[in-house]
């Protein structure tokens, strides 16, 4: 009655989110009386995989075979299902990234399972099963009853945390036959770099039409660089060609949910703020001291940008030399 | 090359949201239902392109009560050849309308089956994927970009901290995102012409949904902003460091 949680490699490398799903997991296992377990498909490192145990699991199985290392999502759901049978886990808990989105539902139908996507908290297990999960945009919760034994959930990044603690887990080859794809990878084309990619960035800095073109980027990523944040515009930004695409959040865009979002000049339209208005801290700096988005946000800067952001950067490295 | 689009009645994006029952049912009062704009913006659109393009047709499909009729004809408007509607009006969860409109997809052969990304109202992401599960298809979720050559499909999508190009043969299933399509405004024709076009009620599958909602909560109400003079940076990083905890 294990309970199974996926392991998201990114080129043979633990994202972020699996840490969160491995705390997920082995808090519910506790509270369940089980244990949590974890499944890696695809290259990777074993003294990577076995350091998921210091959020509190015991165990990941490998299955290393190369075919696992391009993504198809029927691929993977047929090695999770064959995976959970192997081990007997009636529980498969995924991070609600791209990944988790395309093979949990997969996942789902194969085990005859109840699936809720876009878990906030663990689930309420005193009198049946029952998952707390964004809906309306971030504007609402939803408390959905899982009335399968079977289940599947899926955990929106950044929403439970991850609690770091100590000891390895054991990590044990599980051998999977992975099912032909019928998917035929052309190219794969990933950003570079440090920072964390939208989707699961913790501090992101974020501009709109405010900053007049894209010749004065150079204060956001000044900005973004001195907290080590991830950067983003608003669509209007990315619609003109300012900005590339995979930047711009909102509705229409990335939704996200970091611990510190930080909008220069955006005006905080509706459907911007329904892909962001999930983020634990938002400040706002805006010259318009009607701006919607001061309605959203917890701190405000009423100012110029092009002086108060370069202002707030330098504020920001004074505070980290002083750390 | 036969298109089905599966099209979401949700709230208007403006719509404050609110809840009757004690808190159980969502307060439908006054709600503006609209066509889920990632299934209308770019899976309707880019369908209508390529048939546009190549020829076929575009079937629209639906699973709700008959007062989704005016929506669904605004899909008709947009271009749609002709539509599906599952008539089911109990509470449904995304099993139970996979199933439904699986079981349609099976008779109709399809060749590509279109959704959006997601819904606005429960941002599952759940339905294409099931449906590729049930339907034993491949799904290619998040795609920014769709061109069809013959029976095979030239896609680009969203992976976890880029982009992928891929190629697969028809049938599947593809989730649409931003970049697929611009957004079409049906016009005076369009209008009058969507009210002849047939519009086909079938019986819904007779499947229990697996999860059902117990209650919805609203977050808590916000303070209000704190504003900082925009000469004193360091509150703002003291706030920041000491109040908020975030950096």
């Amino acid at each position: 009655m294990a309970i199974l949680f996926i392991v998201d490699l990114v080129d043979g490398k633990v994202k972020k989110g699996s840490f969160e799903v491995a705390s997920y997991a082995s808090k519910l296992a506790a509270n369940t009386g089980t244990e949590a377990v974890g499944l890696a498909l695809g290259t990777a490192n074993d003294s990577d995989l076995a350091d998921l145990g210091s959020y509190g699991t015991t165990k990941i199985y490998h299955a290393s075979n190369n075919a696992f290392n391009s993504f198809d999502a029927g691929v993977y759901a047929q090695a999770v299902k064959d995976a959970a049978d192997k081990i007997g886990a009636h529980t498969v808990i995924f991070s609600m990234g791209l990944t988790g989105k395309a093979v949990a539902p997969r996942v789902a139908v194969k085990m005859n399972a109840g699936i809720v996507s876009g878990a906030v908290a663990l689930p309420d297990t005193s009198n049946g099963f029952v998952v707390k999960k964004g809906a309306f945009s971030g504007k609402a919760f939803a408390l959905v009853s899982i009335n399968t034994e079977n289940k599947v959930v899926s955990v929106t990044p950044n929403a439970y945390g991850a609690t770091k603690g100590s000891g390895t887990a054991t990590v044990e080859a599980i051998d999977l036959i992975p099912a032909a794809s019928r998917i035929t990878v052309k190219e794969v084309k990933r950003q570079q770099g440090d920072v964390a990619p939208l989707p699961e960035a913790e501090l992101v800095v974020s501009a709109g039409r405010g900053m007049k073109g894209p010749e004065n980027w150079g204060i956001i990523e000044d900005l973004a660089a001195s907290l080590g944040a991830t950067t983003a515009c608003s669509r209007p930004v990315a619609d003109v060609g300012w900005r590339p695409h995979h930047e711009h959040v909102g509705q229409t865009g990335v939704a996200i949910r970091p611990n510190l979002y930080i909008a220069v000049g955006i005006s905080g339209a509706i459907q911007h703020l329904a892909g962001v208005n999930q983020s634990k801290t938002i400040v706002v700096i805006n010259k318009d001291p009607e701006a919607p988005f001061f309605k959203a946000a917890d701190y405000g800067v009423v100012g110029d940008l092009f002086e108060v952001v370069p202002k707030l950067t330098e504020a920001i490295k004074k505070f980290k030399a002083q750390q | 090359m036969k298109f089905l689009v599966c099209i979401s009645l949700v709230p208007d994006t403006t719509t404050k949201i609110s809840f009757v029952e004690n808190d159980t049912k969502f307060n439908t009062d006054k709600v503006q239902w609209i066509l889920n704009p990632y299934d209308e913006w770019y899976a309707l659109v880019r369908a209508l392109e390529l048939k546009e393009a190549n020829g076929g047709s575009v079937t629209v499909i639906n699973v709700g009560g008959a007062e989704n009729d005016q929506v669904i004809r605004k899909a008709l408007a947009i271009g749609a050849d002709d539509a599906i509607r599952v008539d089911a009006t109990s509470d449904l969860d995304s099993f139970s309308i996979a199933s439904d409109i699986a079981a349609v997809a099976k008779d109709g052969n399809y060749d590509v089956i279109m959704l959006g990304k997601e819904t606005i109202n429960y941002n599952g992401s759940n339905l294409g994927g099931m449906l590729a599960e049930m339907l034993d298809l491949p799904f290619i979720s998040y795609a920014s970009k769709l061109d069809m050559n013959g029976n095979v499909a030239s896609i680009d999508r969203e992976i976890e901290g880029g982009k992928e190009s891929l190629e697969v043969s028809t049938p599947f299933v593809i989730s649409c995102a931003k970049g697929m399509a611009e957004a079409r405004i049906p016009n005076m024709k369009g209008i009058m012409m969507a009210k002849s076009k047939p519009l086909a009620v079938v019986t819904p599958q007779a499947v229990a949904p697996q999860t059902s909602t117990v209650k919805y909560e609203l977050p808590p109400a916000k303070a209000a902003c704190k504003m900082i003079d925009p000469d004193n940076m360091d509150e703002l990083v003291s706030l920041l460091h000491n109040e908020a905890k975030v950096i």
